[in-house]
């Protein structure tokens, strides 16, 4: 992946993708913080004026399944849903796909808070390396970076999105 | 000298006071209560970050309240819970406390939560557990109560955000408050300008000045344009004798009544770590009025324990 | 046996010596300083080369734990740890269990104490009965078998009118009174010094006026009935201000001060540290330069190890109810020689505080190295480190606040009546 893809361009089918799967009793559960930046833009662009649509914030580090390993996350946000769970359908929205146990632990939360009709998960790039069965159905780019590649979502000062990729060694 | 709570690289591994802690880490533990509290208005108000360990609370002195407050709080983060009450089993046998230690670590418990009369125990209990176990004082003689400073700090800060900006009294028995000392510590290291303490003499400790606070005797005089007005149980053997000649006495010039509490400013939140002796340190108009917020800090308590448990147990 | 102590620089303060000089041993006595005596030969010979030879210690105060507490320590491992610190000579406090209240129990403690024939012991006799406070002991029977003194221990006479009738008792006879000045409604349940310290770690305090009031009044009832006084573990720059002014006008007393409280304060006591809490209570550092001022002045007469060896047990407890004390028969020397640097006083003036000046208030002959006096000598390698620690002590004490730290000053050899009863590598 020599070149990044432009994550305003990646932002706009991503938008364009999910438009389709909108009804009354959508959801859209942004999970921090790339995750929560992608739905704070996307809400004023799918959702027609005046007709808010529900949504939420989850912070997924009571959930994680690498708590024993790492501890706790230095900073967690308190999770926001501030809506009824129960029948609801959900459209989980993260930045980059990856293991799937991010949304592992989302969708735990989520339970926690009642029963939804039914999950799914749009994403805005899906990097490939799943450890779960789990998988995006929306994503607006796919690639397949080795696990030493970190990609990640950042946002400007005027809200404005890029990609990084690192390499660790 | 290596600060027992902490591990090498820094991070919390038991609490024991609050003193000497890093102002990040009391701020870690806030903001990780920030999101607890929202966990306990959910369907399910259960996390599942301690599930498979075992939190064994060890109250070698009596109190039901603190006690309770601990176990939801082990309860809600998914852990197994096992509640003795020392005092009235195996110390009365003779074991030793560091016996009954050595026994429960046999049955595999994680963390140890211990209450005890004595001031330094749950540095001593710290200092010879295994490795892997985190200790919580949940009370040491007179010495520190960290997770009440934390709740305090914590409830402070969820209605006075600015503080900076903060004059805060703390009336009492401060000579025999172990909530006391670590509401002073809570308070100084975030940053409060100005800690007042109000007290007759017989009920401060020597040099309580080098705790950072300023020495109030005359109750009128220190609650003036205070934003926080924290109250102290004043315990039962303490009503009369040597110390003070009676219950009625101390209602009068340091119990807080209404007149009193106008003497702060208008929006002055008024605290109390219970279980409250109305007529004696209170009044209950105050403590059932609308600048009380009594009730919030037991709600509170429980996030506040769940954020310390959760953030010692990853600290493996 | 004859012994040549060659090349060693010897420091005897009473007799004003201190360069490099031999020492010639015969029979248990000092026959000669300097030069050999006419027709001695020695069957051995200690190069005491880069060392230095003292007269051995005289320690004021050292629990030997019997008879009753065994399981704390016994007269072998103690008077074992009392010459491998140098000490030859040593008083021990009544509070035993019997309490040294009869004089069968001195003359069996004597007894035991000879067998070993290690340091001498001169043990200190209960000033009342079980030390009860209330009825006073056999003062001139307990004198006959062998006690040099009377002591309360750390347990207070509290009815000021028995103090008045034991003093009294006590100078018909010329008996010293030992007493360590505190008085008891103040420092009850107390267990560290009233101050910042104590105010922060929540635990009770013992105001400095303990002690002062206590010392106002005992020197008071000395001056009434004519009393000798010892006045044990002084710990408050009041308490040092009170007996200098006592000394200034004339009044005839003696104190001592522990080397603990020459060295630490009540930070030492850190998180809780039970091997910090001792009787008295470390205080302040404004009180222990005042304790090391008053011992350079000479109003605090000697200084003494405090010894007392406490089982491990005992100290596993939270700091309350830990037990008081820390061993010190080992730790004298390297904290005297510590005390001498640190307040740049030259040794000779050091170990008079623990030589001479404890065997003049004893009453002993002891504390020199004048010729035809007994061969009691300490040698020592001043330059040596070693870390203190439970396998680097002999006394079965293993409690310190010094623990884990590095001292230095060695004891190489021991000589009680001119037999060697220490030596190490």
């Amino acid at each position: 992946m020599k070149n990044l893809p432009d994550a305003e361009v990646l932002f706009e089918q991503l938008a364009e993708k999910i438009k389709p799967l909108i009804t009354s009793e959508t959801a859209l559960v942004g999970i921090h913080s790339g995750g929560a930046w992608l739905m704070e833009r996307l809400l004023p662009l799918i959702s027609p004026a005046g007709n808010g649509l529900a949504n939420g914030i989850l912070d997924v580090s009571f959930y994680r399944d690498d708590y024993s390993q790492r501890g706790l996350h230095t900073e967690t946000r308190p999770s926001q849903i501030p809506f009824e769970v129960e029948g609801r359908h959900i459209i989980l929205i993260d930045d980059v796909f990856y293991t799937g146990r991010t949304i592992r632990a989302a969708m735990n939360e989520l339970f926690d808070y009642g029963r939804p009709a039914s999950i799914s998960l749009a994403v805005l790039v899906n990097r490939g390396g799943r450890e779960l069965p789990i998988a995006p159905q929306i994503s607006a780019y796919e690639t397949t970076l080795t696990p030493d590649q970190n990609l990640q979502l950042l946002r400007q000062a005027d809200g404005h999105f890029y990609l990084t990729l690192e390499e660790n060694s | 000298m290596q600060n027992p709570q902490l591990t090498n690289d820094g991070k919390l591994k038991h609490l024991l006071s609050i003193e000497g802690l890093p102002k990040a880490i009391i701020k870690q533990i806030l903001d990780t209560a920030e999101s607890f509290v929202g966990v306990a208005e959910r369907e399910v108000k259960k996390v599942p970050l301690l599930r498979g360990k075992t939190v064994c609370n060890l109250f070698f002195e009596n109190s039901t309240r603190t006690r309770t407050t601990f176990e939801i709080a082990a309860k809600r983060l998914s852990a197994d819970v096992i509640t003795l009450n020392v005092s009235t089993s195996s110390q009365s046998k003779g074991e030793t406390i560091l016996d009954t230690i050595d026994n429960l670590t046999a049955m595999h418990a994680d963390m140890f939560v211990v209450r005890h009369a004595q001031s330094g125990a749950a540095h001593m209990i710290a200092k010879h557990v295994a490795p892997h176990i985190h200790v919580i004082n949940a009370g040491d003689g007179r010495h520190a109560h960290p997770t009440q400073g934390l709740l305090d700090a914590f409830t402070i800060r969820r209605y006075k955000p600015e503080m900076h900006n903060l004059r805060v009294a703390i009336v009492g028995d401060i000579l025999h408050s172990r909530v006391a000392r670590s509401e002073i510590h809570a308070l100084t290291s975030l940053g409060v300008p100005e800690v007042r303490v109000i007290a007759p003499k017989t009920l401060l400790p020597e040099n309580v000045e080098k705790l950072g606070v300023h020495v109030f005797h005359d109750m009128r005089e220190g609650l003036k344009d205070v934003d926080v007005v924290m109250m102290l149980r004043l315990q039962n053997e303490r009503m009369a004798g040597a110390m003070l000649p009676s219950s009625q006495e101390y209602f009068k010039t340091y119990g807080l009544t209404p007149e009193k509490l106008a003497l702060a400013k208008p929006d002055a939140i008024v605290m109390h770590p219970g279980p409250m002796n109305r007529g004696v340190e209170i009044d209950s108009a105050v403590a059932d009025g609308k600048q009380s917020v009594i009730l919030p800090q037991v709600t509170y308590g429980i996030a506040v324990r769940m954020a310390v448990m959760s953030i010692l147990a990853g600290n493996s | 046996m004859k012994i040549h102590i060659k090349n060693g620089h010897l420091i005897d303060p009473k007799n004003g010596i201190d360069s490099k000089k031999d020492l010639f041993i015969a029979a248990g006595k000092v026959v000669a300083i300097g030069n050999s005596p006419d027709s001695f030969v020695a069957n051995q010979t200690i190069d005491a080369n880069g060392l230095i030879v003292i007269p051995g210690l005289v320690d004021l105060s050292a629990r030997l734990r019997e008879p009753g507490f065994e399981h704390k320590a016994t007269l072998e491992s103690e008077m074992q740890a009392a010459v491998a610190g140098g000490i030859t000579s040593l008083a021990c406090p009544p509070d035993t269990d019997p309490v040294l209240d009869e004089p069968g129990l001195v003359e069996m403690l004597k007894h035991r104490a000879k067998q070993l024939n290690l340091a001498h012991v001169y043990p200190l006799g209960a000033l009342t009965h079980q030390l009860n406070g209330q009825e006073i002991t056999e003062m001139c029977e307990l004198t006959e078998a062998g006690c040099v003194g009377f002591s309360q221990a750390d347990i207070v006479i509290k009815d000021t009118q028995v103090l008045w009738r034991a003093m009294q008792y006590a100078a018909t006879f010329g008996f010293t009174v030992w007493l360590r000045p505190e008085e008891p409604y103040l420092a009850k349940d107390g267990v560290a010094h009233d101050g910042e310290v104590a105010a922060r770690l929540g635990l009770k305090g013992i105001p400095a006026a303990a002690e002062t009031l206590a010392i106002a009044s005992i020197l008071r009832i000395a001056k009434e009935t004519g009393a000798k006084v010892h006045l044990c573990r002084l710990s408050t720059a009041e308490g040092v201000d009170m007996v200098r002014a006592a000394k200034k006008a004339g009044q005839k007393i003696s104190c001592d001060v522990s080397a603990n409280h020459l060295h630490l304060t009540d930070f030492d006591i850190g998180f809780f540290d039970s091997n910090a809490h001792l009787r008295p209570p470390l205080r302040s550092q404004r009180d222990k330069e005042a304790l090391s001022a008053g011992l350079i002045d000479g109003t605090i007469d000697a200084i003494c190890s405090d010894h007392t060896p406490v089982d491990d047990d005992a100290k596993l407890y939270p700091f309350a109810e830990a037990e008081a004390g820390a061993t010190g028969l080992e730790l004298l020397l390297p904290l005297i020689l510590k005390w001498a640097e640190d307040n740049k006083l030259n040794l000779n003036q050091a170990i008079t505080a623990a030589t001479q000046m404890p065997a003049n208030i004893l009453g002993v002959a002891a504390g020199d190295l004048s010729v035809n006096s007994n061969a009691d000598v300490c040698i020592f390698d001043p330059k040596k480190y070693w870390k203190v620690e439970a396998n680097s002590l002999f006394s079965q004490g293993k409690n310190s606040p010094f623990l884990g730290l590095e001292l230095a000053g060695k004891v190489k050899y021991t000589l009680v009546n001119g037999h060697i009863v220490h030596q190490s590598t």
